[in-house]
């Protein structure tokens, strides 16, 4: 209904202004950036082996999984929600892709049928948060326990082996020097920017994290938008389950991606991604994800005990985001 | 403490009751208060007077010590510096304060209510006889015909008022605010009211007295004080009062062109476009039928709480209803959720745009367009961003909104250029009927004046709109017809005619079921 008046001419004010607002919204992505690099360089100095070439490959593919499955945390902490399942949604999708690929006529199955049993369980989730109105924390809080079960009963407790894995050339080859397991971890890294950013369910899941209330009032359909973001997080751990399972040749139902979703929702975090919702970028969680790998790597390297590594890797999560929080408190609400 | 007024209990030697100068306040980056002055004396009924956001509740919140002020003003109270940095100061020191809503206790009984908070007690038992002997007292001197046992949850609203006063009375409070206490009165309720507070004024109580209405403040008030914007304009004595110049004080210049009734659009609207029938649903919403042409401007007014945003919410479909039919240009629909009636072309302003309508921490651009995402959408669901973008720039030159530019965060903007941004997103919508609720609350003059002519711009050209609002004047000024609810039912309509003339007076007189005439 608004007269459509071509724009007026932009002045220089207005458009230092929209540069402004996009500088503003560079720092915030970039964010945790410059501890990523300060960590290289720390490690790189205690231990003189980390900048090496295959050392950072190894550094990619630690990272892969967990880059996977913070994707899909992204999207679901974007709309305020939480997935604490996806440890055990990757368990269950890694035995479901074993026991196939151990069908003599059906192994060809393995990968798909992997991801489907992984976006079961995330529509199953996100079909109780958005059409039962539960709580979030309290519906994945029960998968993770639920389909931890599921996972050890179809196992029958076992692990199962497959030493001829038909895929193993995902979690072991590489292509153009390139691990397989880099390559689809940065896939969906660009897909999930791509989801995000460029499309309508994109601006959608912003909008239903930034302001539910609005956002059933301007006409977003905000149950299928939380179904969506529940089942992509269930897809990706069943992606991640596919990766797992290639490099390990083997899954367990027990032990297989457990206390998976705490990196997840750190690397999340670290990206600088609101815990309520509304705010947050997949690149956020990209180097979120890559300074986790960094520390776990980087602490082996320069020869910290386990008990240790665990120690100092929850400190700098939380040192990090204090920080963030400190440095964008002039600019930024949360 | 040189003081320039002249009342008459200036004349004696006794300083003010209360003095406040120059108070400020800032809420993260927006003034709310710009040094403002109030000084009101003992046995004073001084009236508080300005538009929505000009600052009034917020000059009062920091004397009862909900907020505190910036620093650089005083306060001083019996002539003496006080220093008021929470609620239980500002009580100490003898301020309280009677909010639109109560704040009693309805489980309680009166006295215990009277008491609240500083309740006798003998060895760490409460002491009930005492607390109702020594309400007993306040409560019949204040002409209440119910006893301190009574529970309060069993009173009337007016009733209850009475038990807050006689909190106020009981603490030896020497400064009473009151802030728009007749807005839930029948007339009857208000008249004892007035004598109420005309005693306790006799008392030598200072009474500071919020009202939007005129005619109150002509009856009751000593002296009229004005702000507007968040600054003092100015304080006028009884035998200054005319309408004119309260007027001129509180919007700042001539109101002459600011209602924009009959400018744009013609007195001849077009055929129904909206027909409402029978709407309830169950709780508030008791079987309301209405109509609305195309190019005519209906006011829906009221009391709060008689109806009116739940009716709205339930013709967009936010809501689910009960029973009724929705019939928009003769043709019967049914609109199941705000999806289905943003498509159809029922638009509806939420009169909470921070909680229901906006994306604070999202572009204008973004807000703009969130409506219509979807429709402009390229194959696959992609964004077209250029749409978008030229949609966005366009409704920021056509509506004024004053923002550096479309990627700036919605949450940074003023109540105003928000209110345009949400407005903005309806209309992209290309909306045959708008629904708006409350479109000018918490919004600056000049805003408001803009979306006055927006309404009437959007009525000239066929757009059926209904505007909900609390503030008569503003529904005098752009309404051409009004149907004023109460209770949940529709007490009667006003279409200007001599017979039914849209006046303050008529509206009121419907909304609170008077049935006598105003003189």
């Amino acid at each position: 209904m608004t007269e459509k008046v071509e724009a007026a001419s932009i002045t220089p004010a207005e458009k230092s202004a929209g540069g402004r607002a996009r500088f503003q919204s560079f720092v915030r992505t970039v964010g945790m950036a410059p501890i990523l690099v300060l960590l290289a360089i720390v490690f790189q100095l205690l231990s003189e082996r980390f900048l090496s070439m295959q050392n950072l490959s190894i550094v990619a593919q630690q990272a892969s999984v967990n880059m996977v499955l913070a994707a899909g945390m992204t999207f679901v902490i974007l709309t305020g929600g939480i997935d604490l399942s996806v440890g055990s949604i990757l368990a269950v999708s890694a035995m479901v892709a074993l026991i196939v690929s151990n069908l003599p006529d059906l192994w060809w199955l393995a990968i798909p049928l992997g991801i489907v049993a992984g976006l079961g369980f995330g529509v199953i989730n996100g079909a109780l948060v958005a059409f039962l109105r539960l709580p979030p924390f309290i519906v994945t809080l029960g998968a993770l326990t639920a389909v931890r079960g599921i996972a050890r009963l179809i196992g029958a407790d076992k692990t199962v082996f497959n030493p001829d894995l038909q895929f193993a050339v995902i979690g072991n080859g590489a292509i153009f020097g390139v691990p397989w397991l880099v390559v689809i971890a940065f896939a969906v890294i660009l897909a999930s920017w791509f989801v995000l950013r460029r499309t309508v369910l994109g601006v959608h899941i912003y909008a239903v994290g930034g302001n539910e209330d609005a956002a059933r009032l301007s006409g977003i359909k905000v149950p299928l938008v939380l179904l969506f973001v529940y089942g992509a997080s269930g897809a990706l751990s069943g992606l991640g389950a596919v990766m797992q399972a290639a490099r390990l040749y083997a899954a367990n139902g027990l032990q297989l991606g457990q206390s998976y979703e705490l990196d997840a929702i750190a690397a999340v975090i670290l990206g600088g991604t609101s815990f309520v919702g509304g705010i947050g970028s997949i690149w956020g969680t990209l180097v979120g994800a890559l300074i986790i790998a960094v520390l776990s790597n980087g602490l082996v390297l320069i020869g910290i005990s386990d008990i240790w590594q665990f120690i100092i890797k929850g400190l700098v999560i939380i040192g990090a985001v204090a920080l963030d929080r400190y440095r964008l408190s002039g600019s930024a609400r949360t | 403490m040189a003081s320039t007024d002249t009342t008459p209990t200036a004349l004696d030697d006794t300083p003010p009751v209360l003095e406040m100068r120059g108070i400020r306040k800032t809420f993260i980056g927006v003034k709310a208060l710009t040094g403002v002055d109030l000084t009101a004396w003992s046995g004073e009924i001084h009236a508080l007077m300005g538009e929505n956001g000009a600052g009034k509740s917020t000059l009062m919140k920091i004397l009862s010590g909900a907020y505190r002020a910036d620093p650089g003003g005083e306060i001083r109270i019996g002539g003496k510096v006080a220093v008021i940095d929470g609620p239980l100061s500002a009580k100490r020191l003898g301020v309280a304060v009677i909010y639109q809503e109560l704040s009693l206790s309805p489980n309680l009984t009166v006295a215990e209510n009277i008491y609240l908070g500083r309740e006798p007690s003998a060895s760490g038992m409460i002491d009930r006889t005492t607390m109702e002997k020594g309400s007993a007292p306040v409560l019949e001197r204040l002409g209440a015909d119910f006893g301190p046992k009574t529970l309060v949850a069993d009173l009337s609203i007016a009733e209850r008022q009475l038990v807050e006063i006689a909190r106020a009375v009981h603490a030896d409070a020497r400064i009473l605010v009151m802030d728009e206490p007749t807005t839930a009165l029948s007339s009857r309720e208000t008249d004892r009211l007035f004598s109420l507070v005309r005693q306790l004024k006799s008392e030598g109580l200072a009474i500071i007295y919020i009202s939007h209405r005129m005619n109150e403040v002509y009856e009751l008030a000593d002296r009229v004080s004005v702000l507007r914007d968040g600054a003092y304009v100015g304080t006028l004595a009884r035998a200054e009062l005319s309408a004119e110049h309260l007027v001129k004080m509180m919007v700042g210049r001539d109101i002459s062109g600011f209602y924009t009734k009959g400018q744009g659009h013609g007195h001849e609207p077009g055929p129904v476009m909206l027909e409402v029938r029978n709407y309830s649903d169950g709780r508030r919403v008791k079987g309301v039928s209405l109509e609305v042409r195309a190019g005519e401007v209906v006011g829906l007014a009221g009391l709060v709480g008689s109806g009116r945003t739940e009716l709205a919410r339930l013709v967009f479909g936010a809501d689910r209803r009960q029973t009724g039919e929705l019939i928009l240009e003769g043709q019967r629909v049914e609109l199941h959720d705000p999806r289905a009636a943003l498509a159809t072309g029922v638009a509806y302003l939420t009169e909470d745009r921070k909680a229901q309508g906006l994306f604070l921490d999202m572009s204008v651009h973004d807000n703009v367009n969130l409506a219509v995402f979807g429709r402009d959408a390229r194959k696959g669901g992609v964004l077209d961003l250029a749409s978008a973008g030229r949609r966005a720039r366009a409704a920021i030159d056509a509506l004024k909104i004053r923002v550096a530019g479309p990627h700036v965060e919605v949450g940074t903007l003023s109540g105003g250029n928000q209110q345009k941004v949400l407005l903005s997103r309806l209309l992209e919508t290309a909306p045959r009927v708008l629904l708006l609720d409350e479109p000018t609350r918490g919004v600056d003059i000049g805003a408001k004046s803009e979306i006055y002519r927006l309404i009437d711009q959007l009525a000239a050209r066929g757009v059926a709109v209904l505007v909900i609002s609390s503030e008569l004047p503003e529904v005098v000024g752009i309404a051409d017809r009004v149907v004023v609810m109460r209770d949940g039912i529709v007490a009667g309509e006003l279409d200007g005619s001599p017979e039914r003339p849209i006046t303050q007076e008529t509206i009121m007189e419907l909304a609170t079921g008077a049935e006598t005439a105003a003189a």
